[in-house]
């Protein structure tokens, strides 16, 4: 057991989805929260297999993505000071703020880093005492573990000069707000994987009860997410809504015990402004009294930003499942991988940017082509 | 981000809490992994890894569990047909 083979055989592919097309006898909208899940559909395809009837939006499960752009703002405003070395993941260098990214301030002299772990930026803390060091901190909960191991490490070792500048999201009041927006298509929730390693589910039994919406816990393997897919069809069909978990062989109900011991140590709850779908209470973390010490937002006063978010780009309503990435005219014209104009075109998670890497905008043309060749005939 | 691949620990070193080190193996590249989340990693253990963390020790007989499942679907699929 390897793990991997075995859960993207093709016979367990066929298998499920002729399952799925079976169960399936009218229109359901399902929502996948993580966004290593969109890019696998469209990686494998996987919104071609299912019968027409199923509509599969992506949800706010791009980390880089929600993260506000007044948080890349300041980390802008803060990577561009002449004593900080500014890390953070390779994805967020390329987010446009209102004025540059963080790529430019690098081009421009700015010791800006793309690290792999928030363990680095502590190890260049301790090699760089003159400096500080600062950490972009995004993430769901799968991530905020290890940003908190960061800052615990860092304070057991006295570096003053480890900083956090910390933008982590929870992912149930999202749903919640997602729920109970007027506007609200989701019938059903493929829950991420991943961040129920961390937190288990018992978070998600009160939301599906108190919505009437089935949630599957689901993994990022084909055969995950379709049997995922299956699941929650057939909760759907039966008239049912309850929490299953499709990934028992990485979640359990508890989830990461020592990870979630870790998190409270040095985080609260707070309020967070999500990007797309604005501020929701008790949805993101900030430092606790005890390491308020290494909060970057509170050490560095980087004066009055004008944030701007860009008026063309659409992927606010991408974010909630308003609109998929082809209905936003912009889509594979002027905003591409290359030259993005929001961060879900940027991060390889982001939907638009999933769409975009496997040609879902190549069908689409090819629709518009065929349109418009009848219209003319 | 969030990449789900597993990776095999190969071994492993340090006995701190907070800094056990793990050798992970994804498919013979191997890379070093902070293990203070999984406690209970042995070597051999598959591991799911996030941002040079563990985060969950896989659980074989779960595996096992969900592809019998696809069998059970296989055949209960056919019969009906």
């Amino acid at each position: 057991m390897k793990y991997i083979d075995e859960f993207r055989d093709h016979e367990h592919v066929a298998v499920l989805a002729q399952a799925i097309k079976k169960s399936c006898t009218q229109s359901w909208t399902l929502m996948e929260l993580c966004g290593g899940q969109t890019h696998a559909i469209m990686k494998y395809g996987i919104d071609q297999l299912l019968p027409e009837q199923i509509n599969l939006v992506h949800g706010p499960g791009c980390p880089v993505c929600v993260t506000p752009l007044a948080a890349i703002d300041k980390a802008i405003a803060i990577a561009e000071l002449d004593d900080v070395i500014f890390c953070t993941f390779g994805d967020m260098l390329r987010v446009p703020g209102s004025a540059k990214d963080l790529m430019t301030v690098k081009a421009e002299g700015g010791d800006v880093r793309a690290v792999y772990s928030p363990l680095e930026a502590v190890t260049l803390a301790e090699q760089n005492p003159d400096k500080h060091v600062v950490f972009f901190a995004v993430g769901f909960e799968t991530t905020i573990p290890t940003t908190a191991m960061a800052a615990y490490q860092a304070k057991q070792r006295q570096l003053n000069n480890f900083k956090l500048l910390v933008s982590h999201v929870r992912v149930p009041p999202a749903m919640q707000a997602i729920l109970a927006a007027p506007e609200n298509r989701v019938q059903g929730f493929l829950a991420a994987g991943n961040v129920c390693v961390v937190m288990g589910y018992h978070e998600y039994l009160p939301i599906a009860e108190k919505y009437q919406v089935p949630i599957v816990v689901t993994g990022f393997e084909p055969v995950d997410i379709l049997q995922g897919i299956l699941h929650c069809v057939q909760q759907l069909e039966e008239n049912r809504a309850v929490v299953e978990n499709q990934y028992g062989r990485a979640v359990t109900q508890a989830g990461n015990v020592a990870a979630q011991t870790m998190i409270e140590r040095v985080f609260e709850v707070s309020s967070f402004a999500w990007r797309g779908l604005g501020e929701i209470e008790s949805s993101g973390f900030q430092l606790n009294a005890d390491y308020a010490e290494f909060d970057a937002a509170q050490h560095f006063q980087v004066g009055h930003i004008n944030t701007q978010e860009p008026k063309t780009c659409k992927s606010g309503e991408v974010l909630q499942g308003i609109l998929k990435p082809f209905d936003c005219p912009e889509f594979g014209k002027r905003c591409t991988p290359e030259n993005p104009l929001g961060a879900t075109m940027v991060s390889s998670e982001g939907a638009c940017a999933a769409y975009y890497a496997y040609r879902r905008h190549q069908d689409l043309r090819n629709e518009h082509e065929l349109t418009l060749s009848a219209s003319y005939k | 981000m969030c990449l789900a691949v597993p990776g095999k620990i190969v071994a492993i070193s340090g006995d701190d809490p907070y800094t056990r080190t793990g050798d992970v193996s994804f498919s013979g590249l191997v890379t070093k992994v902070n293990l203070a989340y999984v406690p209970e990693a042995k070597e051999n253990d598959y591991v799911i890894v996030h941002a040079g963390f563990a985060i969950s020790v896989l659980d074989e007989e779960e595996a096992q569990a969900t592809l019998a499942s696809f069998d059970e679907l296989k055949q209960s699929l056919e019969q009906a047909t």
